[in-house]
């Protein structure tokens, strides 16, 4: 049991710690200083969810792996992030896509999580990140109404990066693995329950942009299992180099 | 005028502070809309609890005094004095004035 709070922890915290590592990459490049901010932003929000879900996932394996160890220590076989999350940034199209496919997500996901009380500390970390999470959400879904409803080039680009990353988002509702462990235990509904709300409210945003809604079709897995793309391990790479090859050292 | 940010307009942002009863003038920025100016504002300004209220007006809509008319508009108020309160004994029981 304990061992299945723990990987379902390590669900939530990879998906925080993989999305804030990529959107770090932003800082300093984005097209303007407020966007460049605002991404940098919300990529510390991501890592400081991270942290705190790391911490606890620790706690739960009991096995002595503090946040350091779990985030610099581990090999991408071991990562249970979604695999849209460790896709390349691409151009702010598909960042922003990217961005608002999984905000709709992971907000329904943090408002089950801190609505519930069968575990305390899950709903305290829950209810501190929707906050983050809420504010995110808004940010992506206006890039996509402004994008969307803009010029020619901004609403052919958007719509490219939203049909690339469809495949990506069905990954969001499998309940595969531990997962029943969290809806036995009323920590979370099903995921696969989560589908159509999220479908609806990323619908809306996109009928409001007037982009069209891709057609579902064959969907990508295999980032909760351990099976992820080759992008996941140079990610790693540059995240963990200093750690591994400078073990326990300070600033 | 070169523009790096296409054609955003920039926008004056003020900022109520935790402590502060009004808002005080913070900095600009550019942004595309109102609702955009007010995002930004919040992100670039607010990033370490500097505050619990945003205005953003567009610099356009500011009328400001020209430098060159500095001396007509301000250098009259130099020489009154008695506009100033400094004639006034204060008693010792104010401590706070």
């Amino acid at each position: 049991m304990a061992n299945e709070n723990a990987s379902l922890l390590l669900w939530l915290a990879d998906d925080a710690l993989i999305l804030g590592q990529r959107l770090s990459e932003w800082c300093g490049h984005a097209a303007v200083l407020e966007e460049d901010i605002a991404l940098s932003n919300v990529a510390l929000d991501l890592i400081g969810q991270a942290r705190a879900l790391l911490t606890l996932a620790g706690q739960e394996e009991n096995q002595e792996r503090d946040e350091d160890q779990l985030a610099y220590f581990r090999t991408d076989r071991d990562y249970r992030n979604l695999l849209l999350l460790e896709l390349p940034n691409g151009d702010f199209g598909d960042t922003i896509a990217r961005q608002f496919l999984f905000d709709q997500f992971s907000m329904l996901r943090y408002e089950a999580l801190a609505k519930q009380t069968a575990n305390p500390e899950v709903a305290a970390i829950a209810s501190k990140a929707i906050k983050e999470v809420r504010y995110h959400a808004a940010h992506s879904a206006k890039w996509i109404i402004r994008l969307g409803d803009g010029t020619d080039e901004s609403k052919s680009r958007i719509q490219k990066s939203i049909d690339k990353l469809w495949e990506y988002t069905g990954e969001f509702f499998m309940d595969y693995g531990c997962a029943q462990a969290w809806t036995d235990q009323g920590v979370l509904p099903s995921l696969q329950s989560f589908e159509q709300p999220w479908l609806d409210g990323v619908s809306a945003i996109l009928r409001e942009a007037t982009l069209d809604i891709p057609e579902s079709k064959w969907m990508q897995k295999g980032g909760r299992t351990g099976y992820h793309t080759e992008h996941l391990s140079y990610l790693l790479a540059e995240m963990q180099v200093l750690p591994r090859t400078y073990p326990n050292a300070k600033w | 005028m070169s523009r790096k940010h296409g054609d955003w307009p920039l926008w004056e942002v003020f900022i109520r502070s935790r402590q502060g009863l009004s808002h005080k003038h913070v900095g600009s920025l550019h942004a595309a809309d109102e609702v955009m100016a007010l995002e930004n504002a919040r992100d670039v300004y607010t990033r370490r609890q500097e505050g619990l209220s945003i205005w953003v007006v567009p610099a356009e809509a500011i009328t400001a005094s020209s430098p060159s008319e500095k001396d007509v508009m301000f250098d009259p108020a130099n020489d009154k004095v008695y506009r100033h309160p400094t004639f006034y004994e204060l008693p010792d029981e104010i401590k706070n004035m």
